[in-house]
């Protein structure tokens, strides 16, 4: 009990964040999200009600489409043009910081001002539709903002736009560790370049890749301030996420319970995606950890 | 010495409690006012606020109700609430009374005599719960008003329409001048007020009681109500494929500057006209119930007041209830906001053409409907909105379609 | 910038995530002009182009006048410089009556950035020190917790949280988005922390228990001195965090407390008359300033800061 005392009290803080944020407050969540709570808690259980409604809600139905778009796209661009982008960086070129620094400074900038210069960009009357319009290609059309097939896509344009440089940078860190060695190796052997990368290199790079991965898996449930930024979620409900649901539904619309049973789905979504990784990264590594010291 | 530091200490003690009496409490407001006619409205309140010695902080929220609604709701529930907050009366702020977190503004009403003049009487009514009064309407509004530019019929070369049917044949001549037929913005608020301002035109007033607050399951699925779908679809097909804008008041500009032929709107728009120096009949023309039929509702905004433990903030909330209700202070805030007074009885000579229009229309009780505010709740609301703003920017839905979806929502509303 | 990093220890154990940027391992190039020259400096030069576009947009749309906007082309450079829009966005921009512009936001954001940005790094870092050199029952579970919570959708949590802060006092107030900012930062920190702690000899502790230091002063007198650069890290990664939030601000900040961010959304929804688009631009760039300086200025650090963040034990 008294062993380790100081250290016990030094952990406190993190031992009440993960015990009563993290575990207790998720369990309220999910338990109200089966009460008929309005704009208060009550404990007034309603079984799977908010659960059914929300299923038949097209708004929520429009939500998980247009996270499954941004999802898909922003995995498949951003692994893509981000591993892309490390490549090429990475063949001993000059300016290589100053490309560097280019490619990911917009990942310092807050997905509120991510939203708001591409909306001014794609923006009908003045952005890029307006200018190569008067370029003579008058019938260009960029409206993809105004138009609820295309606005999520916008929203996928803008967050590539701010987190691709995170990727570039995880993939550069990556390819850097890979061996001289083996580069000299595939060179000896007269194996070309995109081989070696396609074959060796990325195969190499396993858990950068599944790092990366989870990582933008865990923004694309949370996109929100750029959805509110740049569509407010329209045209009509064309670009609404799942985020902003619980939101409007728990505040906006004094609907409480619904709002949480929504935010349960995000939550069990997650843990969908997480539980498996959790287990194949920690699972097979403690054994190597170091022994903990008294 | 001992005489004078008594002195001094009696001396303190007076000027203190004289302190104490003037004492200026800062209240902190909430509102989602922050267009030109409606910032100007709420500095009437805030400079009468001001004079009588406290001091309005304005805690002011872009993007409309259904953005500010959210962080207002949440910071009552966060217990440090604001010193006053806008929020419709009705159904929304039930629930926040019936737990106790609005201040009883009863007493002040009974003194007042608030039963006696405020006009007409339900905007009082849907601020009571058990028989307490807990919010202060500050003006009468009404959605069913259509805005024309009047330079932009001019420009196509038609005569400005008299009412809905005249300006959806003026339409295409709008479109070969380059005019944008109808102006909206993007939240869904707007399309679903706007829907509702359809139902009333096209339908007329039974139509939408029998819809909104009979909750009569054979009209909503009925031929009747088919048409008014079919009427906002084709509303759907006169606005600008490529809109971009998201603000009711940005919407309103491209009709003041005649870039757009119309907007169906709310008597607040009349606020835009006004800052941009315009006048009813010259620039643009106001018409009630779509120029069809004549009939207003009488919703309007409240001013609610958190409980608060500080008896100085309480003071200073029920002065700020008071003078929101003042005489002068209606006219002056609601000649500013384009609504009318709550107050029947105060002079409005000042007020322009469409504000006469209407108060001539409320003269007779039977042009006046209740407001969606009042038959539903937040939550039902914010579906039908969802399903108009839908159904406005997806033409794939069809009338029918969204009408059967309307119906589930009405018949699913608690 | 160099030299400390190589004297520093990885941020990392996991040698596949280290950051090393000095030895590039392609093949090396011929000719200047070679088709494989002209192949990788044109797509790198079209993509920076496309990453810089955006930036280009703001600036010079923010020192454009409204008539020059409405005219001309968003990608003109403009004929006539002006930096009102820049202190009407500073100063006086407007959200209803409310006509500070958002330097009233700025310092709400300071005062949201520094207490939070301190406290969350102090507890993480001897949160991180307690998980590497002094185990107890239990300690990995709560890390494990821990680490989870990285990644639970904020939605869930938001309601609850509104709660604990009305229960004790803290809704609406400085102190409580701050006590939001340091739960949230808590797992990547504390990650952060465990990673660098664990990548430090066992010898170097165990000499010091020898010595008969307790808890606190091994983690004063050996830890703190040595681990420089790593709060460092911690501090960028806490600082463009912070300041980029806007979920937290919005709810638990109270309006007189809105951070820039929120402000900044403010300013830009509520347009009295038209829409000032340069102001707009000349406001979001003066949000956007403090973590762009802090990028800048961070160079590699903020590459390692972000990679650190993102690679787990």
């Amino acid at each position: 009990m008294f062993r380790n005392l100081h250290s016990k009290i030094a952990a406190l803080p993190m031992i009440a964040t993960a015990l009563f944020i993290f575990v207790g407050c998720s369990l309220w969540s999910v338990f109200y999200s089966f009460t008929s709570s309005r704009s208060l808690p009550v404990e007034k259980f309603v079984g799977f009600d908010q659960y059914i409604r929300l299923f038949k809600s097209s708004r929520w139905a429009i939500s998980i489409e247009n996270v499954a778009i941004y999802g898909v796209c922003s995995l498949v661009f951003s692994l893509s043009v981000g591993f892309l982008l490390a490549v090429f960086l990475d063949q001993k070129i000059r300016f290589e910081n100053t490309f560097r620094t280019i490619f990911l400074y917009p990942f310092a900038l807050s997905f509120i001002v991510t939203g708001l210069v591409w909306q001014w960009i794609l923006n009908q009357n003045f952005g890029i539709q307006k200018v190569i319009q008067d370029l003579g290609f008058e019938g260009f059309e960029l409206n993809i903002l105004s138009n609820r097939d295309y606005a999520i896509y916008a929203i996928v344009v803008a967050g590539l736009w701010q987190g691709t440089g995170l990727v570039m940078a995880l993939m550069l860190a990556g390819l850097r560790g890979i061996d001289e060695d083996i580069w000299k190796a595939a060179r000896v052997d007269g194996i070309p370049a995109w081989r070696t990368y396609l074959f060796i290199v990325i195969p190499m790079m396993r858990p950068v890749f599944v790092t990366t991965l989870v990582l933008i898996a865990a923004g694309i449930v949370k996109v929100y301030d750029l959805v509110v930024a740049l569509t407010g979620g329209g045209p009509g409900v064309s670009s609404e996420v799942p985020a902003k649901y619980v939101y409007d539904y728990m505040f906006g619309r004094g609907s409480l319970g619904q709002g949480l049973a929504a935010s349960t789905v995000m939550l069990t979504t997650v843990l969908i995606i997480l539980i498996p990784w959790g287990y194949m990264e920690f699972g097979e590594r403690r054994e190597k950890k170091k022994p903990a010291s008294e | 010495m001992r005489v004078s530091s008594r002195i001094t200490a009696i001396a303190g003690a007076i000027s203190m409690s004289l302190v104490g009496l003037a004492q200026a409490t800062d209240l902190e407001v909430t509102h989602w006012w922050t267009s030109g006619g409606e910032a100007a409205a709420v500095k009437q309140f805030a400079d009468a606020f001001n004079k009588g010695g406290d001091n309005w902080i304005d805690g002011a929220i872009a993007g409309s109700g259904g953005v500010a609604r959210p962080v207002i709701i949440s910071r009552i529930l966060g217990g440090e609430p604001m010193g006053a907050t806008q929020l419709n009366h009705g159904r929304q702020a039930e629930e926040l009374v019936e737990a106790g977190l609005m201040l009883d503004l009863t007493e002040l009403a009974d003194k007042e005599g608030w039963r006696d003049f405020v006009r007409p009487s339900k905007l009082l009514d849907s601020c009571t719960v058990d028989g307490k009064i807990y919010c202060a309407p500050v003006n009468i509004h009404s959605w069913q008003w259509m805005w024309t530019s009047l330079d932009a019929f001019k420009k196509a070369g038609v005569d400005a329409p008299k009412d809905w049917y005249e300006f959806v044949k003026a339409a295409p001549k709008l479109r070969e001048a380059g005019i944008i037929p109808l102006a909206i913005g993007g939240q869904a608020w707007q399309s679903g007020g706007m829907f509702g301002v359809m139902t009333v035109g096209i339908g007329g007033a039974d139509l939408w009681k029998a819809v909104n607050v009979e909750k009569n399951m054979d009209v909503v699925r009925g031929p009747e109500f088919a048409k008014v779908w079919q009427a906002f679809s084709e509303a759907r097909d006169l606005a600008d494929p490529n809109n971009s804008i998201q603000n009711w008041n940005d919407a309103t500009n491209q009709v003041i500057t005649a870039k757009a032929g119309a907007q169906i709107m709310g008597d607040w728009a009349q606020g835009e006209f006004s800052v941009a120096g315009q006048t009813a009949g010259v620039e643009y023309d106001c018409l009630p119930g779509l120029g069809i039929a004549p009939v207003l509702d009488t919703a309007g905004d409240a001013f609610y007041f958190p409980k608060n433990d500080d008896p100085d903030v309480t003071a200073a909330q029920l002065r700020m209830a008071s003078m929101m209700l003042s005489k002068e202070v209606q006219v002056a805030f609601n000649l500013k906001k384009g609504s009318l007074p709550v107050r029947a009885d105060v002079d409005i000579t000042a007020a322009n053409g469409c504000m006469k229009k209407g108060l001539e229309i409320l003269k007779n009780a039977d042009n006046i409907l209740p407001s969606g505010d009042q038959t539903f709740n937040s939550d039902t609301i914010g579906q039908l909105e969802d399903l108009s703003t839908e159904f406005w920017s997806d033409k794939s839905i069809t009338p029918e379609e969204a009408q059967s979806r309307y119906a589930e929502i009405i018949e699913s509303a608690q | 910038m160099k030299d400390v990093k190589k004297r520093s220890l990885p941020v990392n154990s996991a040698s596949t995530s280290s950051i090393d940027f000095t030895g590039p391992n392609g093949p090396k190039p011929k000719r200047v002009f070679s088709t494989r020259n002209i192949v990788v400096y044109g797509f790198l030069i079209l993509a920076a182009m496309y990453y810089l576009l955006p930036l280009y947009v703001m600036v010079v749309t923010s020192l454009k006048g409204m008539p020059e906007i409405r005219m001309g082309n968003i990608f003109s450079p403009p004929m006539e410089i002006t930096f009102e829009p820049w202190v009407k966005a500073w100063d006086s921009a407007c959200t209803g009556l409310y006509c500070e512009g958002l330097k009233v936001g700025f310092w709400n954001s300071v005062q949201i950035l520094i207490p939070s940005t301190v406290i969350s790094i102090v507890i993480a870092s001897v949160n991180g020190y307690a998980l590497s050199f002094w185990r107890f029952k239990g300690s990995e579970i709560f890390f494990t917790i821990l680490l989870f919570g990285a990644f639970i959708p904020y939605q869930v949590l938001i309601y609850p949280l509104v709660i604990i802060l009305r229960e004790t006092g803290l809704f609406s107030s400085l102190a409580g988005v701050t006590l939001v900012h340091v739960i949230f930062g808590m797992p990547i920190l504390t990650l952060l922390f465990r990673n660098y702690f664990a990548s430090v000899p066992v010898e170097l502790f165990k000499a010091a228990r020898v010595d008969g230091a307790g808890f606190w002063r091994i983690f004063g007198q050996i830890m703190l001195p040595m681990s420089l650069p790593i709060f460092i890290v911690a501090i960028i990664i806490q600082i463009t965090g912070i300041w980029n939030d806007f979920l937290f601000g919005v709810i638990y900040a109270g309006t007189k407390n809105f951070p820039m961010t929120v402000q900044l959304n403010n300013i830009v929804n509520s347009t009295q008359g038209v829409k000032e688009y340069n102001v707009n631009m000349a406001a979001t760039l003066l949000t956007a300033a403090l973590p762009l300086f802090v990028y800048f200025v961070s160079g590699k650090l903020f590459v390692r800061g972000i990679a650190a963040g993102a690679v787990k034990g």
